[in-house]
């Protein structure tokens, strides 16, 4: 059957053009808090100069080394990360119909954790240094960064294969993550009560989220895997949108649900698992962020997943600047702040969302 | 004929649910699939669009095996509104919009728009247009999801008890709307039901299924409460009432009327 005598409807246009425009602002934050999280620090450097050091004019010495060397490192990976992690949240929560997927309830950042603590401790990885924490030192990073990849993909690819077995339903994806995050936390507690003083310290560290650590190669890296799944995200989102209407729903509109789940699992997991390898664990911003742009914007992945991308790019670069600033001269890594503003937010978000 | 099945057999496990069915759907037709609990209509309703594989026979929809078809080119051919659909925090249009999935490439168009439009404004949703369907109605959650259905552009409508959740006024609704884009705009249509009386005033011809045998295929008009009380093992009368066939189940120690 066809419908020939359509037209499309004006309000529609607008409401759609809101939605456009809500992205363009959240955009437009996100440049301007980039520019002040580059000026303030230790050493403020006025906004001009940082745009001048930006578009390649000539500025001070030192303001070059500050911005070029430091701070914008820092400032793109908490953006690319943010991005990264909040994206992978919002398609988590999305093919898995249930609104607390995120990389820890799937038991991924714990994989991760655990692969850290086997990098440090049993491939001798050793001690890594921190702007945050100048005590703590790892030796081998890329050793423990790779450790800590290879155990997240690997407890991503244990979910996928139950779910093949078993058929790719949310709650066998949920339970079995359930399960390895359990698993995870155990093999975790047992190789630090086995530890040196010195091994305890460098595990415990790796776990605070940081975006210091990363340096331009890392950020390259990041980006790039960032990049090319959040693409592969952005052309699905129909897909997505089909399985938030149910299973059936999105069958019969010729949907293959268990591939489009297994596939994003998949890559959510890669992109959660590199943003964590390169930085250590950061929390909430995978499941906050897409349940306050989903709040604004609603449920339409269209919207909702370049909404997360750039709404979580904003959340942790800001976040992560106040942590900078907050005591000053100290330096507290950024995942501190995300698990105490997340919990209070997200809370506010459930009650919000009980009264309406 | 849009659909035919030729000696379908669906078995889960070792389990045969159905066995040799046989039938088709011709266009402007709509046929209600009746049968008592677990006797494997939606199962049958499944395999009608490859969502369940037979195990053994065919689905040809237009003279190609189902199993030998892409989703998408399915979903071209063939609407399906579940029994239940969830509710996102979406508006009534891109839930709509949302069934010109499988003709959507790398953006909506103008037309899909224009389709969506059409669609909703002929099942009366105009004015709801902008709402959250989590803010709907059950009988306007339904008209959503059967506009969704059409605006795949179909042949063939699969409608899962399409009235099983509604009060009596959706549910009479519901009835005439697929009645009216079934006579309106030639599709085929295939629904489960429950409620014989809705089945035999609106649908064209009933597929009754016994033991996951057809038990019997015919019009409407032809049904007797003989057959009626062989699949559900119930005795019950049939009854003509301003010209509409009314099913009642007989007191015990009655004796079946039938006409």
């Amino acid at each position: 059957m066809h419908f020939h005598d359509g037209r499309v409807p004006q309000e529609y246009r607008q409401y759609i053009g809101r939605k456009v425009l809500f992205l363009v602002l959240l955009g437009g934050a996100l440049f301007m808090v980039l520019l002040l999280s580059i000026s303030l620090g230790a050493a403020r450097i006025p906004l001009v100069d940082v745009a001048r050091s930006l578009v390649g004019m000539e500025t001070a010495r030192k303001i070059e080394i500050i911005v070029w060397n430091i701070r914008l490192p820092q400032a793109l990976s908490a953006m690319v990360a943010g991005a990264g992690l909040a994206l992978s949240g919002a398609v988590m929560q999305s093919i898995l119909r249930n609104p607390l997927g995120s990389p820890f309830t799937l038991g991924i950042a714990h994989a991760a954790a655990f692969g850290a603590a086997v990098g440090v401790m049993v491939l001798g990885g050793g001690i890594m240094t921190s702007s945050s924490v100048g005590s703590v030192q790892i030796t081998n990073p890329y050793l423990t960064t790779v450790a800590a990849f290879v155990f997240s993909i690997g407890a991503a690819a244990v979910i996928v294969a139950i779910a093949r077995m078993r058929g790719a339903t949310p709650e066998v994806m949920v339970l079995t993550g359930v399960a390895l995050g359990s698993f995870f936390t155990a093999g975790t507690m047992l190789l630090q009560f086995f530890a040196d003083d010195v091994q305890l310290a460098a595990m415990v560290f790796w776990t605070f989220g940081d975006t210091a650590r990363a340096n331009w190669q890392e950020l390259l890296g990041m980006s790039i895997v960032v990049t090319v799944v959040a693409l592969y995200f952005f052309v699905n989102s129909w897909n997505y949108n089909a399985i938030d209407a149910g299973e059936e729903t999105a069958k019969g509109l010729g949907v293959r649900v268990d591939r489009v789940r297994t596939v994003g699992m998949l890559l959510a997991s890669v992109l959660t698992a590199t943003v964590i390898g390169f930085l250590g664990i950061i929390g909430f911003v995978g499941l906050v962020v897409p349940h306050m742009v989903r709040r604004i914007i609603g449920s339409d992945n269209r919207f909702l997943l370049p909404g997360a991308f750039v709404g979580g790019a904003l959340m942790l670069l800001a976040s992560d600047t106040v942590a900078r600033l907050l005591l000053a001269p100290h330096v507290l890594p950024v995942s501190v702040l995300t698990a105490f503003l997340g919990a209070p937010v997200f809370l506010w978000l459930i009650l919000r969302g009980g009264r309406k | 004929m849009i659909v035919e099945t030729c000696h379908l057999h669906f078995a889960y496990k070792e389990y045969a649910i159905l066995e040799e069915i046989d039938f088709q759907v011709r266009p402007g037709e709509l046929l209600a699939i009746l049968g008592p609990n677990g006797v494997g209509k939606t199962t049958l309703l499944k395999c009608l669009n490859g969502m369940h594989r037979a195990s053994a026979g065919a689905v040809m929809v237009e003279g190609v095996d189902v199993l030998r078809m892409r989703p998408i080119d399915i979903a071209t051919r063939i609407g399906y509104v579940a029994q239940k659909s969830e509710t996102a925090r979406l508006t009534v249009f891109d839930a709509v919009l949302m069934g010109r999935k499988p003709h959507i490439r790398w953006r909506t168009s103008d037309h899909d728009l224009e389709t969506v439009e059409a669609a909703i404004r002929h099942l009366h949703l105009e004015d709801k247009s902008l709402r959250f369907i989590d803010q709907l109605s059950g009988g306007e959650l339904q008209k959503v999801c059967i506009a969704r259905a059409l605006v795949q552009e179909p042949k063939l409508l699969l409608l899962d008890e399409p009235t099983s959740a509604l009060d009596l006024k959706n549910q009479i609704d519901i009835m005439r709307l697929l009645r009216r884009v079934v006579d309106e705009h030639g599709l085929g249509a295939v629904m489960t039901m429950h409620d014989l009386n809705k089945a035999m005033r609106y649908a064209d011809s009933v597929l009754m299924l016994k033991d996951g045998k057809v038990f019997s295929h015919l019009e409407t008009g032809r049904v007797t409460a003989a057959m009626i009380e062989s699949v559900y093992g119930l005795a019950v009368e049939i009854h003509n009432i301003n010209g509409h066939p009314l099913v009642v189940p007989q007191e015990s120690g009655q004796n079946v009327h039938c006409c």
